[in-house]
Order: C-alpha cells, then structure tokens, then sequence
C-alpha cells in the first residue's frame, strides 16, 4: 500500500491537523514507510480469531448516581486559552 | 546520600540522621548543578520541594510518618500535579497548569509522604524511543552525553541514574520504562495492566498505558510499586484486588525457578555483545539454582506492527482533546472554528506526534478500520495466547530489553520506523498486559545493558524477587557513570 499526497491531505483534515505542502511530501514519504512496516499484518491468517481490544476481559463497573466531585468550575476555566462569563469562547459558529 | 538506596534513606530519616529538608536539599542543589547538562527536568520549583519536605519532617517528627515519608522522588511530566506546570513535553501543554494531581501524585505525595522534587523531560506525549521528541528538548545520557537516554521516560531514567533523585516514576506504553532503564542501568517495572491508576496521567494509548517505578534496584521499584498501586474508582479500566506488599517475596531462594527463553528473542536482530552480556545474567540464574527452558512466542515479530496501528488508533482518539478550547495551546491568528482548530494542532504538535495522529486516524477510517484495526486487534489476541502457552513451561521469560546500548543523538531521529524497532523486545508484554522489567546486567563500551524478566498477570512480587536475587549476587546495579562531578 502506498498513500498518494491526495490521502495525505485528506488525513490531516481528518485529523484536524493544517499541513503545508511541503509538509505533505515529506509526511507522505514517512507515512509510507510505516504503513510498510504495518503491512506485515497482512500475511497472517487471522479468520476465526476474536479481536483483543484489551488486556482484561472487564465488564464496565457501575457506581450509584450521586455526587462525588466538588464544583470546581473557576480552577478548570481558568486553565482555558480564552473565557467569558464562565463559558469557553471560540469563534462564531453560526452566523 | 546522594547514592543510598530507599531502604537506607528511609532508615536515616526515621533515625534522624538526616532530615527530609536536609535531603532535598541536597538533591536541589544537585539538580542545580547538573540539569543545565544533562535536561532531565523540564519543571523544577526547590521552594515546592522544600515546602513538602518540611511537611514531611513535620509528620516524621509526630510519628504518622510512612516509609517512604520525606524522600524525594522525580515524577515523570505526563502526570498532572495540582500547581504544578505539566507539559507531557509538548508544546500543546507548555504553559498547563495543572488543577488536579493524578491519582499516582496524589497516592506518592500526599498520602505516601514522598518530596516531588519536579517534573521530568520526556518524549512529546510519550511517543518516542529515545527522549528527542520533547519540545523541551533531548535528554542527554550521562554515561556518554553524546547519546540518548532511551524514552519516552528519559528524564526520570537519567534523574536516576545522574543521582539528582533518589528514584523516579515513569509510564510505559511500548517499553518506555523498560528500554530507558536498560541505557541508564537502572531497574524499571511496568506492572500489570490495571495494577496502577491512569487517572491524571495524560492519555497516549489507554488500553496499552500503565505507570511504574524506575529505581537503582528491585528493592527500591518493590517500595515505590506499594506506593503507587491499588484500586481507583476514578480509572475504569482499574483492577479490583486486594492490596499486595510487593516486597513480600524479596528474599525468597531462586531454586527451582523455571526461566523461560524465548527464541525469537535469541535470534537474529540483537546486537552481538548485549546478547553475550544477558546469556552470563542467565548463566548467574543457573548458579542461582534457576532452570531455562527454551519457550517460543511465534507471534511476536508482528507485534511492532501491530503496535503500530493500536497505539496510533488509540492516540489518535485520545488527542482529539487538544483543541486549544478548554486548555493547552491555541494559535495566534485562525479564522473559523475548524481552522483554529486545524492551526492550534498544527503549531502546538511536534512531527512525530502528527505523524501518530495521522495513522491512528487513517486506520480508524471508512474502508481500512477492518484490514488495520480488526487485524492488529486480532494479531494482538495471538500474541497474548502465546503468552498463556508459553507460561506453561516456565514462571518468569527473559531476553534482552533492548536490541542495543544507547544510540547516539540524531542516530535515528531521522528514521521513525528504526526508531520504532527499538521496542521490538518490549512492546508484545504492553499488547498482552503483562508484567514486565528491566534490570542492570553489565555494559558493553562502558554503556549499560539490560536484562528484561516478563511474568505473568500480577507476577510482580515474583519478579521483584527475581531480580532482587540477582542484584544480592552481583553489582552492576551499583555502577554510576563517572565524571559527572
């Protein structure tokens, strides 16, 4: 497999990630040197095998529905590049 | 002091030889001296550090003092520390401020007693094998300061090592405890999935993550894991156990221990002279009264890759949170939402991180997340099973750590994939969830080696005791780099 600059922009859009065009020809350059290392993969008969998302085969824990944290809404605002009457502020959505 | 293993620091303090003032003191003055060299911290505050250690003389002086109580420790900058800056060394994170300690900070300091003597340099996000990733720059080797310490916990491996704190936490998602440990001749364990929280500690890739201790010895690691583990019910993914002394076994005789060989790991791929230095450990087993086994794991030459898709997929899901909305780096001038979002992550993210990003997304994508994802997921399923089957014949695996002594700077900083092969010995116990260590066993051209012992789920007693043994019958635990001053 191998990525042509045109998927490589189209990830980085995924990703949300601005890549110049030079930036593209060498990300694409390292991107298919790893995705050959990954192609390993593909040799390997896996049919049947059940898929291992992870290390403990753990049902999801419950806790009752009651408070447990304090509101500590000005300690994690004022860690926010921008806020305004104790809202986070990016540019207008909607016009 | 500057060298006394946590046993005997504990001892002094309790006896009042010294006090926790006095010590950090030292290793303040230390870190002073020497960090401008050698970049192991990217974040120090000695009036921080000073003011716990008085607290910690405090609680000494009115007896509810604990073991570790006054003993300062480098915590690895991926944990966020209330009032402290945490950066996971990037650039996304290098002005954050910290609201919140992480469950390990939280257990270590305020509950424990240990003295933060700050926040150590590591890989961008922890996604590096060699510490040249951070934005804040390379940490240098101190045994040849032209080389790499290993990552991603490369400043907590050469705090260690450099004697500027007594011990250190790291975390290791591939091997990045294990493989710095190994270049800096230190000890290091990553425990069991699910052994120690996550909560508080920056997310790379959650289902592979798990935090440790690295130390000059498995006696020191054996202390600091009684520190660090135990159920939270703020990690989802958190173990539900009873709480272990992980020292408990320390002294138990080798005799009739069933040392596994994998031999994959015995093959081709690994430097010569490191081989021959983890066939003498082995040899020192056997005198030990341990027996080998040759086992074999027949799927592990696929785990880089397969590593290669999950950790990326996971990181890639994990990062979205760097938006420059609700904390972290936003970039100056952008126009619409989306493209602030777009500049924010392309300025705030170093290339190596991009680059994860970047597979994780594509192989998560419509019409690949079947042949990338589902297949590494399915890979990872065999290579955990040849785990099981090779536990069958012995109680503890080992091989060698890493398949080289530290590169030199800018080695391989050019090439991600022979980056990425540098963790071909680690990465399959992250995939299957296992314990696993480093342990110091000689050096090749003056630069250390390391002997890694795999057990099995929640085997960390046993292989504390394993590598305890050994370190009573040798001394390469004990070696410093010289020169330092």
């Amino acid at each position: 497999m191998s990525l042509t600059l045109e998927q490589v922009h189209r990830i980085a859009h995924l990703a949300r990630i601005e890549v110049s065009a030079s930036e593209a020809l060498s990300t694409q350059g390292h991107l298919n040197g790893i995705f050959q290392l990954i192609e390993q993969m593909q040799a390997v008969d896996t049919t049947g095998v059940e898929p291992m998302a992870h290390a403990q085969d753990l049902a999801q824990r419950l806790r009752d529905d009651v408070v447990s944290e304090s509101d500590r809404r000005a300690a994690f605002l004022a860690v926010a590049p921008e806020t305004e009457a104790g809202l986070y502020l990016v540019p207008k959505v909607i016009e | 002091m500057i060298n006394a293993s946590l046993k005997q620091l504990s001892q002094a303090l309790a006896a009042k030889q010294i006090s926790s003032l006095e010590l950090t003191q030292l290793f303040v003055d230390r870190i002073a001296r020497l960090n401008p060299t050698l970049n192991a911290f990217i974040t120090i505050d000695a009036e921080k550090s000073l003011a716990a250690a008085r607290a910690a003389d405090v609680r000494i002086a009115a007896g509810t003092a604990g073991r570790l109580t006054g003993i300062p420790i480098a915590q690895k900058d991926i944990f966020c520390a209330e009032g402290w800056r945490t950066t996971c060394g990037s650039k996304m994170l290098a002005n954050f401020v910290s609201p919140y300690d992480a469950t390990v900070i939280r257990k270590m300091e305020s509950e424990a007693g240990l003295v933060s003597l700050g926040k150590t340099n590591m890989d961008e996000f922890a996604m590096g094998s060699s510490n040249e990733t951070s934005f804040f720059g390379p940490v240098r080797n101190p045994w040849d300061t032209e080389r790499v310490p290993g990552g991603s916990s490369g400043g907590s491996a050469v705090a260690v090592a450099a004697r500027l704190a007594p011990a250190a936490t790291g975390t290791d998602t591939g091997g990045s405890i294990r493989q710095p440990a190994a270049l800096c001749n230190l000890t290091g364990l990553k425990p069991t999935y699910g052994v120690v929280s996550r909560y508080g500690m920056i997310a790379f890739a959650s289902s592979l993550d798990q935090a440790g201790p690295m130390a000059a010895s498995a006696e020191d690691c054996a202390l600091l894991l009684n520190s660090m583990a135990g159920f939270d019910e703020r990690d989802s993914t958190s173990l539900e156990r009873p709480a272990e002394d992980y020292s408990r076994d320390l002294e138990k005789p080798l005799a009739g221990l069933r040392i596994g060989l994998p031999k994959e790991f015995f093959g081709e791929g690994c430097d010569a002279a490191v081989m021959a230095a983890v066939r003498a450990a082995l040899a020192e087993y056997e005198k030990l009264g341990a027996t080998t086994v040759e086992v074999s794991l027949p799927n592990s030459h696929l785990s880089v890759a397969a590593y290669y898709v999950i950790a990326p997929a996971e990181a890639s899901s994990n990062l979205s949170r760097f938006d420059g909305v609700r904390y972290g780096f936003r970039a100056e001038d952008y126009g619409n939402l989306d493209d602030m979002y777009m500049k924010s992550r392309a300025q705030g993210f170093g290339a190596e991180v991009k680059r994860r990003i970047m597979i994780g997304a594509y192989v998560l994508s419509h019409g690949y997340y079947d042949a990338y994802y589902l297949q590494a997921q399915r890979i990872r399923r065999l290579i955990a099973n040849d785990f099981v089957e090779a536990f069958k014949f012995c109680d503890v695996i080992m091989g060698p750590t890493s398949p080289s002594t530290a590169f030199k700077l800018g080695e391989k900083a050019a090439d991600p994939v022979q980056m990425y092969l540098s963790d071909i010995y680690t990465i399959a116990v992250n995939l299957a969830g296992l314990p696993g260590m480093s342990v110091p066993c000689g050096f090749v051209g003056g630069l250390p080696v390391g002997l890694q012992l795999i057990g099995n789920y929640f085997a960390e007693a046993r292989l504390l005791n394993a590598a305890h043994r050994y370190q009573q019958a040798t001394d390469w635990h004990l070696r410093r780099p010289l020169g330092l001053g």
